[in-house]
């Protein structure tokens, strides 16, 4: 995974010259150590500031909304399922996309390995398979499977589904893997555990919307925590109004999220906002036999109806 | 000042001691959290463990939500449309633990709310009740940058007293104001010591600081020349809007007020805001000014680098805490912007 930016600069390169795109949309090095930056270039001298590595986390679908422009865009399995949404949902044109695919192998969880290594890192370095990271006279070697971003360990999707070119070879798509183990458990719990459980998860909220801002789902012009007229939700840190708050955004991504992990990696507090969306993504599956971005042609479950769709809200 | 010496029995005794006069602040750990800063429970001492809060300690005197006033719109009432006071507790505050790029933060917030046009008395009365126990850095963290922006990890800026770690476990503290001499010897801690002992360990500390930014042309460059300067888009397109910058800076001190009624009572309350948000510019003719991400990230870095340096002359708005660095979801480094800022040369 680690030798596709040379074939990234030369499709970057070649679309810019050619000026079949206006912009290209990618990665470039972080000034953190396990960091990258979104960033766009327009200038054939500039794609050598692309980067690819495992700390290509950020979906860059949320990047598109929106844009007139031309663009080339890398995509992993995740982004370009979340490109399948806009098309789907019209916020961007199939015409204006040259889409770079990146067969992913999963990003790593770089606060994880932090925590693990248990000082300031200063350096970083990947191989296929292995991470290591040095600082403070110290360094470790992790293997790149246990340190995985938890929705990257559990992906069921890492080619892109939909492209215009490749970075590299398509991967094997991991089969033999419970997407669903830590939803159950919470089904699993009485009304007051589940109570208590989401009451501490989210009691260090600080509303700062980063899991809302990150999601390429979350594009409504005014979100609804923004309305004033009416007002639906406290502008404090009160307990029911967060929960208001992220309750409805998850249900607002039901039958859309691709559990691309972006609001978990843009949570400032690590707070675990993917089990919202992660449990009415397993419903989605159980109810409609739906995973979101996967066909351009066809509409989310929500947001249709069938004579023979479950009647699971008319009991 | 004199520095005093206070081993580990003294300090839990002296801290047993303060319950009594002051309410106590302090970096408090819950399991599966990130340490934040807290009033303590009776009993609970400040975790000085913690390299700094995760979030800085502003909170303890300027809330994210604050009741400001109460109302009723019962005109069966007396008093029914008319703004009452909550009553606030301004009893002393002891704050321990507070790390020096914190507690001059601090004074920087008191330019804007303690000036000689406007007293904010929510903040002001807050900030005067509070004694500031500061705790000195003596292993700076790869994201300071506090020496570079005029402050350092043994600053005594908006301290009263600064703790330094000491080898038999204790603490060395340093007394710098009247206030922090009256909660040491509240405290029992009088055994005074050398106070060239500090000298060295100060610069150690400041030796460790790896992170540097220059600010120095800052002021000379003319603001509409950085306000018009073709940076802003290339430096704003990964910005998500997220307010964690704000949130996390200790000295984003902006706000919003907001009445919340139901039934018939109503009360009004200030929250932290954010100028990554685009409803903070939003004018009631649907008008925005800054209707564009890149011209909120420029908002951001030009008052703290830019209006901030021109309007005060006392340096940028930054203690370099690297809170906004480290938390950043998208990696948009204030170091990297201010070099920018500061070696600019228009066309």
């Amino acid at each position: 995974m680690i030798g596709y930016i040379d074939k990234i600069r030369e499709v970057a390169l070649k679309l810019l010259n050619e000026e079949k795109v206006d912009m290209v949309i990618g990665y470039r090095q972080g000034s953190l150590p396990m960091m990258t930056e979104p960033c766009f270039v327009k200038r054939p001298e500039d794609v050598e500031t692309l980067i690819w590595d495992s700390n290509c986390r950020i979906n860059l679908a949320a990047y598109l909304m929106d844009r007139k422009e031309k663009i080339g865009i890398i995509a992993k399995g995740c982004d370009s399922r979340n490109i399948i949404n806009h098309l789907v949902e019209n916020k961007i044109k199939r015409e204006q996309l040259v889409i770079i695919g990146a067969p992913c192998k999963g990003m790593i969880d770089n606060k994880a390995i932090a925590l693990q290594f248990g000082q300031d890192i200063d350096e970083y370095q990947e191989t296929e398979d292995q991470i290591t990271v040095k600082g403070g006279g110290t360094e470790k070697t992790f293997q790149k499977v246990d340190v995985l971003q938890e929705n990257c360990a559990i992906c069921n999707h890492r080619n892109p589904v939909v492209y215009d070119e490749l970075a590299g070879d398509l991967v094997e798509e991991q089969t033999d893997i419970d997407r669903y183990e830590d939803i159950r458990k919470i089904e699993a719990m009485d009304i007051d555990e589940k109570w208590n459980f989401f009451e501490d998860m989210l009691s260090t909220c600080i509303r700062c919307y980063a899991c809302r801002n990150a999601c390429p789902l979350c594009y409504c012009p005014t979100c609804f925590v923004d309305e004033s007229k009416p007002q639906w939700v406290g502008k404090s840190n009160d307990p029911n109004d967060t929960r208001t708050f992220h309750f409805l955004r998850a249900f607002h991504c039901a039958g859309r999220c691709t559990d691309c992990g972006a609001c978990e990696r843009a949570c400032p507090m690590d707070i675990p906002v993917r089990l919202f969306t992660k449990k009415l993504g397993k419903d989605c599956l159980d109810l409609y036999g739906w995973e979101a971005g996967l066909d351009p042609e066809q509409r989310p479950p929500l947001d249709t109806f069938k004579p023979d769709d479950p009647n699971v809200g008319m009991k | 000042m004199k520095v005093i010496q206070i081993d580990t029995n003294q300090w839990t005794e002296g801290l047993a001691k303060l319950e009594g006069s002051y309410r106590m602040f302090g970096p408090a750990e819950t399991e599966g959290k990130y340490p934040e800063f807290k009033e303590l429970e009776k009993g609970d001492v400040p975790n000085l463990n913690v390299s700094n809060t995760h979030l800085s300690a502003k909170s303890v005197v300027y809330p994210q939500s604050e009741v400001m006033f109460e109302y009723t719109l019962d005109e069966a009432k007396e008093d029914h449309h008319q703004l009452r006071e909550i009553e606030k507790d301004y009893s002393p505050r002891a704050v321990f633990g507070i790390r020096p790029c914190d507690a001059a933060a601090n004074l920087i917030i008191q330019r804007n709310f303690d000036s000689k046009e406007y007293r904010d008395p929510y903040w002001v009365d807050a900030f005067e009740s509070c004694v500031f126990i500061g705790h000195a850095c003596e292993n700076p963290g790869a994201t300071c940058f506090c020496t570079s922006v005029g402050f350092g990890p043994f600053n005594e800026d908006g301290l009263d007293l600064l703790l330094v770690e000491s080898d038999n476990g204790g603490f060395l503290a340093k007394v710098i104001t009247d206030k922090g001499a009256v909660l040491a010897k509240s405290a029992g801690w009088e055994t005074e010591t050398d106070a060239a002992a500090l000298e060295p360990l100060k610069e150690a500390a400041e030796a460790k600081i790896r992170s540097k930014v220059n600010t120095d042309q800052l002021a000379k460059q003319d603001a509409k020349d950085l306000f018009d300067a073709p940076i802003w888009e290339d430096i704003g397109f990964a910005c998500l809007n997220c307010g964690t910058c704000t949130y996390s800076c200790p000295t984003c001190w902006c706000f919003d007020i907001q009445d919340e009624v139901k039934d018939k009572s109503g009360i009004r309350m200030r929250n932290w805001d954010s100028c990554m948000y685009p409803l903070f510019t939003l004018e009631g003719s649907g008008h925005n000014p800054r209707p564009e991400k890149h011209h909120r990230i420029r908002q951001r870095f030009m008052h703290k680098l830019k209006y901030y340096v021109d309007k005060y002359q006392a340096g940028v708005q930054c203690v370099g805490c690297g809170r906004c660095v480290r938390l950043c979801p998208v990696n948009i480094d204030i170091r990297t912007v201010c070099e920018k800022m500061n070696s600019y040369k228009p066309a």
